[in-house]
């Protein structure tokens, strides 16, 4: 009984079991209740799953959808995060961006993509630059509110030791205001993977956002399903690597906050 | 045993002559933008070096800003800071400042030993593992010799304020600038912050400017105190302690003379409170 009620407490295997459960449930209403070809047993699937995966056409759909998405959330971060920090620390800079990141920051990301279709086309840039625009502002703003929210003191001890702007942004600045740049790295990661799928499923000849779209479009509706399994799988890995890297870089964060 | 500067620079203080306008300030005021008030006004007094100087006052009277002004790191509205003749106007390599606020002042992404060399690196011209070395001396003479690579957050509060003081000191600094240092700390680790304090002064032969709002604890380490009257912040009273070093916790703070100061300023610190409060509209 005890050991039943520890694990329900200390462990997640509940929430394993339901998502099987789900699954069974999903198998046995496709084969015996909704006998309809939209939706197609767990089994069946799986077995298109297998199939993608062994032909390679999955991974390449996947790699895809991964570059093109690196590429846009990696300028996201490089711009976010130099921006941000310049902007949080030097005044004049915050005082003249400010206003314009809290006008185009409400913008869904989506509602970039008909003016980037007039200008940038229909390709891979386009792509990229709708991911970009859409990654950069939760990066970029909690990057400027990380490094304004820095103590004073802290800057004070910068001074009294004699560190330069430049090493003050080495010693202090980016590493007190990282806990918030991950945070907005974090929420833009999330963000990143949506409007590549997106930009896929719009106008695309690759990336698994074309892929579960052709499939669904051409009736072949395992695949479908199979696309956004594997969507699920890999949005998943990609968080679960970003919170390992966070968890190591941010040691220092979670155990002194934790004890205050 | 006897503390020293684990270089040469032992040497270089001894040499010095001791000069009477060690470090001075004269007419000294702040007013704040905001408000148009003045922090405090027209306060001058002088220190000579190797002296351990406490000021206090009720809370808002400006003495921390006055310390602030002292280090550098602020500007007053008149007035000016001189040391050894020259006005300062910047933080400086032989002032150090320690904070109240260790959790802030010691950066908690750095080990013990990487907050120290914080202090050092970009001054000086030695390689890593001399500086590293220096920085262990400095550790081991705050008594925090075995903990170089913990982090702030495995440290208790005095240990934190050791590693500023520590820090402090790897620049080998002359003149000490304490802004209410211990006041965070609980009653035991403040007492054993105090005689190491006393024991760094003396050893070190530094001279300390210490802001503090406990009376007892400017008693018990300052030759000389300094009282601030309420807002907006002028001299009330300089006294001189005549109270024998090494102090002892016990001994010292039932001297009759430390009772009779203590008294002295404690009607005095109460006389500026009521005026304090008797200003405010």
């Amino acid at each position: 009984m005890s050991k039943i009620e520890s694990l329900l407490r200390d462990t997640r295997v509940s929430g394993v079991i339901l998502i099987a459960l789900l699954l069974a449930f999903w198998q046995f209403s496709a084969i015996y209740l909704v006998k309809t070809p939209t939706w197609p047993p767990v089994t069946r699937i799986f077995e298109a799953w297998v199939e993608n995966v062994a032909d390679g056409t999955l991974l390449k759909h996947l790699v895809a959808t991964f570059w093109r998405q690196m590429l846009g959330y990696g300028l996201a971060i490089v711009l976010g995060v130099g921006l941000g920090l310049a902007m949080g620390y030097f005044r004049p800079l915050y005082n003249l961006f400010e206003p314009l990141v809290e006008v185009l920051r409400p913008i869904p990301g989506p509602a970039y993509l008909p003016i980037l279709v007039l200008f940038v086309g229909i390709g891979h840039e386009m792509k990229v630059v709708l991911i970009l625009l859409a990654s950069l502002f939760p990066i970029l703003l909690n990057t400027y509110s990380g490094v304004r929210s820095i103590d004073r003191v802290q800057f004070d001890t910068a001074r009294t030791l004699g560190l330069t702007t430049l090493q003050t942004f080495r010693e202090l600045v980016i590493p007190a205001a990282s806990p918030q740049i991950l945070t907005g790295m974090r929420i833009s990661l999330a963000i990143s993977l949506i409007l590549a799928i997106l930009g896929e499923m719009i106008v695309s000849n690759d990336g698994l956002g074309y892929f579960t779209l052709l499939a669904q479009r051409t009736f072949k509706v395992p695949e479908m399903y199979a696309g956004i399994f594997t969507l699920a799988l890999f949005g998943y890995v990609l968080n679960r690597i970003f919170l390992a890297m966070e968890a190591r870089l941010m040691r220092w964060h979670h155990e002194s906050s934790g004890r205050q | 045993m006897l503390r020293q500067y684990p270089d040469d620079l032992q040497q270089r203080r001894e040499t010095r002559q001791p000069m009477t306008d060690f470090l001075a300030v004269d007419a000294l005021e702040k007013r704040f933008a905001s408000h148009g008030r003045a922090a405090f006004r027209d306060v001058s007094f002088s220190v000579k070096q190797g002296d351990f100087v406490a000021l206090i006052g009720p809370s808002g009277c400006g003495k921390s800003t006055l310390l602030h002004i002292m280090s550098g790191l602020s500007q007053p509205t008149a007035g000016r800071v001189m040391l050894r003749g020259e006005p300062v106007l910047a933080p400086r390599p032989d002032m150090m400042f320690v904070f109240q606020q260790y959790t802030k002042s010691i950066f908690p992404w750095k080990t013990v030993l990487d907050n120290v060399l914080l202090g050092v690196k970009y001054q000086a011209r030695a390689g890593r593992a001399e500086l590293e070395k220096l920085c262990l001396e400095h550790l081991e003479l705050v008594g925090l010799g075995r903990y170089p690579h913990y982090y702030p957050y495995q440290l208790s509060g005095g240990m934190q304020q050791r590693v500023a003081i520590a820090r402090a000191l790897a620049r080998r600094p002359s003149i000490l600038l304490m802004d209410e240092p211990f006041s965070a700390l609980d009653a035991m680790m403040r007492v054993e912050l105090q005689d190491l304090l006393l024991e760094l002064w003396s050893d070190l032969k530094l001279t300390i400017l210490f802001v503090t709002h406990d009376l007892d604890e400017a008693l018990y380490l300052a030759q000389r105190v300094i009282l601030f009257s309420a807002s907006p912040g002028t001299i009330a009273d300089d006294v001189t302690v005549p109270l024998a070093y090494p102090r002892r916790q016990i001994e010292t703070r039932s001297d009759p003379a430390y009772l009779q100061l203590r008294e002295r300023l404690y009607r005095n610190m109460v006389a500026q409170v009521m005026a304090g409060r008797a200003d405010v509209p």
